[in-house]
């Protein structure tokens, strides 16, 4: 593991020294470390890049997957299967770190598929990261598909915070009976970078729910594009809410589109787009903060 | 000490083909330190309009703000703050992602501990292990959030605070509460405070009462002197409109 992954990976997860439980550490296309559990099996696949990550019924377990790119010039894909058995209860700590040092382009395109059993649960950590001196683009682009069986719960937490510099992130989950999706994205982009999520939710199974909330930021001339897609085809509740703060030149579309197959299935889409409130600067000002700081602080917290 | 010296304050009235408008008009008044000044008079009399220019939020186009004798007509609203004021919003504002503890940490200007923290929430009547780390935004109710408000002021502990309107928007039960806290502020802190008041049992633990009508002080003096005429039905200092009163 070279020093640039060290210095990605204490980024983009809480890892640090030796890792309890398993693990597998992408750097470069090639493998950094790899550790099964008893109830845990990681196995490389045949034949195209990726690994199987296979979750015995019952296990409690935290598993890191985390991915670097190091260097320039590295077009990275790699395709992760997760089987989670029934009744299991985990957290995935994956995340991205991509660092540039040449002109060069270099781009993780990561493809996770979730294959989630009856009653499991999983919350899914994902934070990624560009960091590097070189002109080249950091290019992150995580596709994720996930199949919830009846009562399974799954919670998806991504953060974007800087550094990447193009992003275009595609979700898409089908939900069996009382299946529950919460998926929360945060993003805050700069310079001239852009970041496209696309979300498309169908809830098959009754009384299934998803609840997709994006918060982001966007400055500079960046931009970001939005888009939520929910069929409800049963008697079913979804819920997608993008929060926007944009300042400078960015610019932040969002697009909702709602679609109930069933006189049952209950959708609400809400969005709010808009610079940073006159009076909340005021209030922070007559606290004695710059508006500088007054600024930071507001974006800091709508981010957390 | 408090001084504005001949401050007038006009605005353009974009409902009244731009005209200028007086809102403030040659007004001259002093709050010595350690003294607790109401300010009252009928809506529309300028009374929200004072409290946001001492506090920097509006500049007056003519005349001076002293503190302690130092000129801060110019200063920013950051400059005052710094200086040591502080300003309750009569519509406190809302935040996503901001907690409480963050505003009240902000507010005091560095971390301040759990017991603390507590201590403000609990003068205010809210039990901080539930609110502390609430987000200050559209969850909270008018008058949770009007409580949050003053727990802030209270924490920077500044020479002057001024509450515009405390009582707007809250419940009796809030209110009576609020009585309280502002009772044992005049008793514990040696700042001055200023109110902006309707309210019969605010005037009531006053030092000194002005009364704002129609831009121009109609009357100011110990609560004594002032409050019983205030209140009356015809009221000689209510130029303009009558004084809104509620008693509780």
């Amino acid at each position: 593991m070279n020093d640039i992954t060290k210095t990605l990976l204490s980024m983009i997860s809480d890892i640090s020294g030796e890792i309890k439980g398993a693990f597998n550490i992408r750097e470069d296309s090639g493998c950094a470390g790899r550790q099964s559990t008893e109830n845990v099996d990681i196995i490389p696949k045949v034949g195209q890049p990726g690994i199987d990550i296979i979750v015995k019924p019952n296990t409690k377990e935290k598993i890191y997957i985390p991915a670097c790119v190091t260097k320039s010039n590295i077009d990275d894909l790699v395709y992760n299967d997760f089987y989670v058995g029934e009744n299991a209860d985990i957290v995935i700590v994956a995340g991205c770190g991509v660092h540039t040092d040449g002109e060069e382009d270099s781009q993780h395109n990561g493809i996770h598929r979730f294959f989630i059993s009856k009653n499991a649960r999983v919350r899914y950590e994902e934070k990624h990261i560009g960091i590097g001196e070189g002109t080249g683009k950091r290019i992150i682009n995580p596709q994720t598909y996930i199949e919830m069986a009846e009562g399974s719960y799954m919670e998806m937490d991504t953060v974007q915070i800087k550094g990447v510099d193009s992003t275009k992130r595609d979700s898409k989950a089908i939900l069996q009976a009382n299946a529950k999706l919460v998926i929360k994205e945060k993003i805050m982009t700069h310079g001239d970078q852009y970041a496209e999520t696309n979300f498309l939710v169908n809830l098959d199974g009754e009384d299934s729910g998803a609840d997709l909330i994006s918060r982001s930021v966007a400055r500079g001339t960046s931009k970001q594009l939005f888009r939520s897609v929910i069929n409800g085809n049963t008697r079913c509740t979804g819920h997608s809410e993008c929060d926007a703060i944009i300042m400078d030149n960015g610019i932040v579309s969002a697009i909702p589109e709602l679609t109930a197959n069933n006189v049952d299935a209950a959708l609400i889409h809400e969005a709010a787009i808009g610079k940073i409130a006159g009076e909340q600067l005021i209030k922070l000002m007559t606290l004695g903060l710059t508006s500088e700081e007054a600024e930071a602080k507001i974006v800091e917290g709508f981010l957390k | 000490m408090l001084e504005l010296k001949n401050v007038s304050l006009s605005v353009e009235d974009e409902f009244q083909d731009n005209t200028t408008k007086e809102i403030l008009r040659d007004v001259s008044i002093q709050v010595e330190t350690g003294k607790f000044v109401v300010i009252t008079g009928p809506n529309g009399g300028g009374k929200s309009t004072m409290a946001k220019m001492i506090a920097g939020i509006l500049k007056p186009n003519q005349g001076q703000i002293l503190l302690d004798g130092e000129d801060i007509t110019n200063m920013d609203i950051t400059e005052r703050a710094k200086k040591g004021i502080s300003f309750a919003f009569q519509q406190p504002v809302r935040f996503k992602g901001i907690t409480v503890r963050d505003l009240i940490n902000l507010a005091a200007g560095h971390e301040i501990s759990d017991c603390e923290a507590c201590a403000y929430l609990k003068e205010v009547g809210l039990c901080a292990r539930e609110y502390i780390d609430r987000e200050v935004n559209e969850s909270l109710s008018g008058g949770e959030i009007k409580r949050i408000e003053i727990a802030t002021v209270m924490a920077r502990k500044t020479k002057l605070s001024i509450f515009d309107e405390p009582e707007a928007g809250i419940d009796l039960w809030s209110f009576n509460n609020l009585i309280d806290v502002f009772r044992s502020m005049r008793a514990e802190v040696k700042g001055s405070i200023i109110i902006i008041s309707h309210q019969e049992r605010i005037l009531d633990i006053a030092d000194e009462i002005i009364v704002l009508a129609d831009g121009k002080i109609s009357a100011k003096g110990k609560k004594e002197d002032v409050l019983p005429e205030l209140l009356k039905e015809d009221c000689q200092y209510c130029i303009g409109g009558k004084a809104k009163r509620k008693g509780h």
